[in-house]
């Protein structure tokens, strides 16, 4: 234990006893010592002068956090529609019987713990698992035996193959991002050429709205955070990229890190920003390194740092800080709040972060795409941007496909495609559904497939699943549910509740217990979560079981047995108990359900 | 900079600042409510103050008012849906009002009375959730939590102590106390803290003091809750 509370001060040290960096301070003790045991998070709080139930308090929200023991080697299989599709169970069960652990749990001696987890971003070469935090794709049979066996010996995950923590980029398409070369510096130096009120101008004539699925036009972002007071402003990039099924963000920052870094400086030269800082998901922890030493080269060629360019007055830095698995700081504000050492929970709005951000202080949160495609207006102009793309929707637009296709990856076409172009190209037979968007998106049927990729038709932040003659919709809706009752932050009510009653409503509809007025409060529900909810996640929720019951019903009905009403427990069982006490187990001690229906 | 706006079809007057819910009640009209508190900032998580305005829900509680609104707020289409969120808070936790010292002084059991809520509707949770009965003056049920941060609040801006916080995500979300052994008596509270006497619901009990006013002659069994908050500011 004495070991523990030593391993936490010296995290606590490293990042100067700032409260704010609570979160980075959790994940640095578990990495040391493989959980956060009692005795660490009271040391925590001592030395950050903070409550200790306020240290319980993060440590608990974020599932890549663990305040009991886990197994030496933690498996987290990814646990997305697309992944079970190309046999993420099986090989999890395959998995846990070479152990001999249950799902969920830890080995007898305490070596492994296997569970699942949401989409780990690699619905391109899944199925994937994380181990201890890194990333392994393109499991099969062969891979598990391996890795068991690997596990049983003890063999660090640092001497594992090299094989398999190898990542693709998998770009199919390229456009106007990923087509063309790009210097380090040119895009900085073109925009500060036109003075920083000239940019923001090649900017508002660009229409650039944010890629990370709401919308928003970034030039108008930009310029209230310029506008607003204050002096210490602070650009964001969101690389919370959590949404299931899409991956456009990892290859960005495995392919086009010069490019973010880049995109982040121009938006710190529009609104005067000193301060820059990269959220990371935990997923892709794999890519820190990386983008560190991008980071490095930067400052050494002066793109970063005093004097950017030599221009007077132009200071701006970038810090990394790393999520913990939690979808619901990909939400702006919970974001800030996770960057503040907190819990994820999003806040009331407004005030918006142009105005009270990051500690308080005027903030631009963008999209990783959004903050790429900025080094293309600077470099070639707002309206060659805009020449691109549809009036609304103007530019390209990254797609992470993945699911029944011959060939996923990452595809960059301009605003305005069809989905049918996009199937043809993706190598789609047969395809029945697309879900566009991620579980928050929208369900595409097959009559729908000539409408576009826009914000003004079908908007997405880049998910794009696709699903053959062979699946099934209500399966799809039903796993797209508990990934939202798992990821749900449990601030307000409609959310917390509702996603977990509608949870048990698809599984019991599973089950073959479904009923008629099941339907209705699903649909009761649905409505609940749209209306009441306080942020984006709860709202958006029911989107994919709204859909799939509109557009693929027969999927809901064949479920039903024919009775408007039918518990989901079985009433005799439960009966069970009261027979035990009473020593009977005779027929009128039983209910005969014949009889009953 | 105030004005006016029309709150189900009559006019209410407000200042520059005041939330929807703040203008309302000043000018007679209540809004349920479990999270928020007059004494507070609003905190936007029970969700019962949900208004319409230009056929948006928002919550009254958060929103500041502006001039020309038009807000609904006492419709059979809001009331139902509050009515299904005291439901969710209902299943959720383990709330027996027959047997729970806190009945007739509970805002959740009043609100239901209110809105006329005559079932849970929805499939019981049934959390296992332990007691915690270790201080000598408090009790904690933490069965009927509804995580309206009502304590947490009050302890960390009042009593300037942080003997409450949440942990856990999600459904499984859960009340904590300051101590690493997640005893009440281990920490700093005191039952003169204003934290003892915050909670809307029956967490946070007062020992020795249960039935000393009988149930039926309680808070809100003399007149209903949106009568006791108007008369008594709360």
């Amino acid at each position: 234990m004495q070991d523990a509370e030593r391993i936490a001060a010296q995290a606590v040290e490293r990042h100067r006893r700032e409260p704010s960096q609570l979160l980075q301070i959790l994940i640095e003790t578990q990495d040391g010592i493989g959980h956060l045991p009692a005795a660490s998070l009271t040391r925590i709080a001592d030395l950050l002068e903070l409550p200790r139930a306020r240290v319980e308090g993060v440590a608990g929200f974020y599932s890549f956090l663990h305040t009991e023991p886990v197994g030496r080697y933690r498996v987290l299989f990814s646990d997305n529609i697309i992944d079970r599709m190309l046999g993420s169970r099986g090989l999890m069960e395959s998995l846990c019987r070479r152990l001999e652990v249950a799902p969920g749990e830890v080995s007898a001696g305490g070596e492994a713990s296997v569970d699942t987890t949401s989409c780990t971003g690699m619905g391109d070469q899944g199925p994937a698992i994380l181990v201890n935090g890194l990333a392994v794709t393109r499991l099969d049979e062969a891979r598990i035996e391996r890795i068991a066996s690997l596990v049983r010996a003890g063999t660090p995950v640092a001497e594992w193959p090299a094989e398999y923590f190898r990542i693709d980029d998998n770009i199919r398409r390229r456009g106007a991002l990923l087509g063309e070369d790009f210097v380090p510096g040119a895009a900085l130096q073109a925009a500060m050429a036109r003075g920083r009120q000239g940019w923001l101008e090649e900017m508002r004539i660009s229409g650039l709205r944010g890629r990370g699925g709401a919308g928003f036009t970034t030039a108008v972002k930009w310029m209230a955070c310029r506008d607003a007071p204050g002096a210490d402003k602070v650009v964001v990039c969101n690389a919370d990229e959590g949404e299931p099924g899409t991956f456009k963000d990892r290859v960005l920052l495995a392919s086009q890190a010069e490019r973010i870094f880049e995109g982040m400086t121009l938006a710190a030269w529009a609104t005067g920003a000193r301060q820059g800082l990269l959220y990371l998901r935990g997923e892709y922890r794999y890519l820190l390194k990386h983008l560190r030493a991008v980071l490095a080269l930067r400052r050494a060629a002066g793109l970063l740092g005093a004097r950017i360019l030599g221009e007077g007055g132009f200071d701006f830095d970038i810090d990394i800080h790393l999520g913990a698995g939690a979808y619901v700081c990909g939400e702006e504000t919970a974001l800030l709040e996770s960057l503040e050492g907190k819990r994820g929970t999003p806040r009331i709005r407004p005030p918006f972060p142009v105005t009270h951000g990051y500690l308080g202080r005027p903030t631009v949160v963008n999209n990783v795409e959004t903050l790429a495609k900025t080094t293309l207006i600077a470099l070639q102009g707002g309206a060659a941007f805009a020449a691109t793309g549809t009036p609304q929707s103007t530019g390209t637009k990254l797609l992470s496909i993945s699911g029944d296709c011959a060939y996923p990856g990452v595809y960059e076409y301009p605003f305005g495609v069809t989905i049918e172009h996009v199937l043809e190209d993706c190598g789609a037979h047969d395809p029945q559904v697309v879900q566009v968007g991620g579980a928050s998106g929208v369900t595409i049927a097959g009559h729908e497939f000539h409408r576009r990729i826009a914000f003004e038709d079908v908007p997405t932040a880049g998910a794009f699943m696709v699903f053959d003659g062979r699946r099934d919709p209500f399966e799809m809706a039903r796993n797209f549910v508990h990934f939202f009752a798992h990821e749900s932050c449990g601030f307000c009510t409609p959310c917390r509740v509702g996603t977990a009653l509608l949870k048990g409503y698809m599984d019991k509809l599973a089950s073959g217990k479904g009923a008629k007025m099941d339907l209705a409060d699903i649909e009761w529900l649905d409505r609940l979560l749209k209306n009441a909810s306080h942020c984006g996640l709860g709202s958006s929720a029911p989107n994919p079981v709204i859909d799939t019951l509109i557009k693929f019903r027969p999927a809901y009905e064949r479920r039903l047995v024919s009775l408007d009403f039918k518990p989901a427990f079985d009433l005799d069982a439960a009966l069970e108990t009261a027979r035990r006490m009473t020593g009977r187990d005779d027929p009128a001690a039983h209910l005969d359900w014949r009889e009953e229906v | 900079m105030g004005g006016t706006f029309l709150f189900d079809g009559r006019p209410v007057p407000f200042e520059e600042g005041q939330t929807i819910l703040q203008a309302a009640r000043a000018a007679g009209h209540y809004i349920p409510h479990l999270c928020w508190h007059p004494d507070f900032p609003p905190h936007g998580s029970c969700k019962l103050c949900i208004v319409k305005v230009g056929g948006r829900h928002v919550s009254s509680c958060a929103l500041p008012a502006r001039d020309g609104m038009e807000v609904e707020s006492n419709t059979p289409e809001i009331n139902g849906e509050r009515r299904a969120l005291l439901q969710m808070l209902f299943v959720e936790g383990n709330h027996f009002c027959p047997s729970c010292e806190k009945s007739g002084n509970c805002q959740l059991q009043a609100l239901a009375y209110e809105l006329d809520m005559s079932s849970a509707r929805f499939a019981h949770f049934y959390p296992d959730r332990p007691v915690d009965a270790s201080h000598p003056d408090v009790l904690l049920d933490f069965n009927r939590c509804i995580f309206c941060e009502l304590c947490v609040r009050a302890s960390r801006d009042v009593d300037h102590k942080g003997v409450f916080a949440l942990t856990g995500r999600g459904i499984r979300k859960h009340l904590v106390v300051n101590a690493e052994s997640g005893r009440l008596a281990d920490t700093d509270f005191a039952v003169s803290d204003r934290a003892a006497d915050i909670c809307p619901v029956g967490v946070i009990l007062h020992k020795r003091v249960g039935f000393a006013v009988p149930i039926g002659e309680r808070k809100y069994d003399e007149a209903s809750i949106s009568i006791v908050a108007m008369e008594k500011g709360e």
